[in-house]
């Protein structure tokens, strides 16, 4: 079993501090992982990406040209990386920031008011926390409890910092887990 | 071990480094592997090392040349284009005899060429880089785990040959982040170095750290030890895996590093296709698996042999030697920072079959 998650949007969003947060977490679930980021003359405002693998086991290619899920933060991103997932995967769109859709059928397609929600939390900056959030309610990839423990690590003396990443990541979790209520109707939960 | 924490490449090799038992670094910045140097810049001076970033690659790779011969465990990090400035010193410390670690995270060429992953410094790492009859043991990684085992190895290894070591990876080697666990206990002691490091002569006549021979024959002699302990590489420091060669697979793939891994899926996903395909990933480079690789390849279910690089066409040259002919020989690759897809290499695989 393996899935791979696209992080993508403009340097300074937070893209690679999520991408980060999923492989760490799986790490600790004892699973393989790899996270390979967009490098180069990149600048806050340009764009950013990265990639995670999660496996059962050992990783070959850590380069990942067609991803299971796709998170975009902003629109070209959306419009560059949203024909490559697979069928049968899915795209977490910022709704905030990116005004179209997807043309896609074989895909789920999440829209997600993350800037807004974010916005309306006390903070922009959580934006990516709540498409993570949403990802993950959308599929649990990995337990949301163990990424809020890392959470607390990475923000442990800033109180305040800290609650709004938590509150944002329960907001896109909650989001995302009532998307796929609403998909799969009684359908039996895919882990 | 350690338990498992998730660290980009370039920080893991800094701290093998360190676990090493290595206190000298010296460096001088380039992208993809910088922050081996923003890593150790902080960490060095916690262990009591030290960490000095040179004003060029050149002056970085002359003060390896006098820290070694002063008889301390140093290493340096850089990419292709610093390396090249750094091939005088290295023919240089290869001719001393002294142990120094490289490690190449290679960018794409010639020239400053680009950022991203290549393995287009093949030829530069086995084949020469600086000028005379010298080698260099040359160790290519596949994961970050194996880079940071490597780097600890390259250290005793150093030791062990009095030879410059070199570990050559891509940029992704240098720029991804996976699980590593370190050993606990530091590699093996450095050995006695009395014998030839200046670490002071009260009490016996003086070591000289030198490589010029006017006298033809002392030259000749010292040639010809240097490509005794060549030779002893070869016989001894061969590494190498082989992937899905168990069975009657119909084609050899050849591939090292990240590469490597790219061909490991894409024989994956054509063994759920039913077409067997067989992989040797050379770890050494120098020395080269030639018997492993002649091994595989004169197997009478092997029809050819398929080099796959991020260069245009490199170690290829060096599967012929192993394979002298006895199956077509083929290459397939990709340079300038581009990096095939399994589905890529499926390609390739397919046509030749």
């Amino acid at each position: 079993m393996q899935d791979e998650v696209q992080f993508a949007g403009f340097g300074g969003q937070g893209i690679m501090l999520i991408g980060k947060l999923l492989a760490h977490s799986a790490m600790h679930e004892g699973r393989e992982v790899c996270w390979l980021p967009s490098y180069g003359p990149e600048m806050r405002g340009g764009t950013a990406y990265c990639t995670v693998v999660l496996a059962d086991r050992p990783i070959g290619s850590p380069v990942i040209s067609n991803p299971r899920y796709l998170v975009v933060m902003n629109r070209p991103s959306l419009e560059k990386f949203g024909p490559m997932v697979k069928t049968q995967g899915a795209v977490v769109i910022n709704s905030s920031l990116i005004p179209i859709s997807i043309d896609r059928t074989d895909i789920d397609v999440l829209r997600i008011p993350c800037n807004d929600i974010a916005v309306e939390l006390g903070d922009n900056r959580v934006a990516s926390m709540v498409a993570l959030g949403a990802l993950l309610g959308y599929r649990t990839l990995v337990d949301l409890e163990g990424i809020k423990e890392l959470v607390k690590e990475t923000f442990g003396k800033k109180v305040k910092v800290l609650n709004i990443n938590l509150l944002a990541l329960e907001r896109g979790f909650e989001l995302g887990r009532a998307f796929r209520e609403s998909r799969q109707g009684g359908q039996e939960e895919q882990g | 071990m350690g338990k498992k924490i998730l660290m980009k490449g370039c920080e893991a090799i800094g701290e093998a480094a360190i676990r090493a038992g290595c206190k000298h670094y010296f460096a001088y910045p380039i992208t993809p592997q910088t922050e081996v140097a923003e890593y150790l810049a902080r960490r060095m001076p916690e262990v009591g090392g030290v960490f000095l970033q040179a004003e060029s690659e050149v002056a970085a790779s002359n003060m390896l040349f006098g820290a070694a011969g002063a008889g301390v465990r140093v290493f340096t990090s850089s990419s292709s284009p610093g390396i090249s400035l750094m091939s005088e010193a290295i023919s240089y410390i290869a001719a001393a005899e002294l142990p120094v670690v490289f490690i190449n995270i290679v960018r794409s060429g010639p020239g400053l060429g680009g950022i991203l992953p290549a393995q287009s410094d093949y030829f530069q790492a086995t084949k020469g880089g600086g000028h005379g009859d010298y080698r260099l043991l040359v160790l290519a990684p596949s994961s970050v785990q194996e880079a940071v085992d490597l780097v600890m190895t390259a250290f005793t290894l150093a030791d062990r040959y009095r030879n410059p070591i070199m570990i050559i990876g891509d940029g992704m080697i240098g720029q991804m982040m996976e699980p590593v666990e370190f050993h606990d206990e530091l590699a093996s002691e450095p050995p006695e170095k009395s014998g030839w490091a200046t670490v002071g002569c009260k009490g016996r006549d003086p070591v000289i750290v030198k490589t010029l021979y006017l006298d033809p024959v002392a030259c000749h002699k010292h040639n010809v030890k240097l490509k005794e302990k060549a030779d002893r590489m070869v016989a001894n420091e061969v590494r190498g895996e082989r992937y899905n060669c168990e069975g009657d697979y119909r084609l050899l793939l050849v591939s090292y590093g990240t590469m490597a891994r790219v061909c490991k899926t894409a024989i994956d996903e054509l063994k759920e296709q039913g077409i067997e395909v067989g992989m040797y990933r050379p770890i050494s480079l120098f020395p080269f698996p030639i018997l492993p690789i002649r091994q595989e390849a004169n197997r009478p279910h092997v029809q050819a042999v398929l080099s796959v690089e991020l260069s245009m066409g490199q170690m290829v040259e060096d599967v012929e030697r192993a394979v002298l002919g006895a199956r077509p020989v083929h290459f397939y690759g990709m340079a300038g920072g581009l990096v095939p897809t399994p589905d890529d290499v499926t390609r390739a695989i397919r046509e030749l079959l």
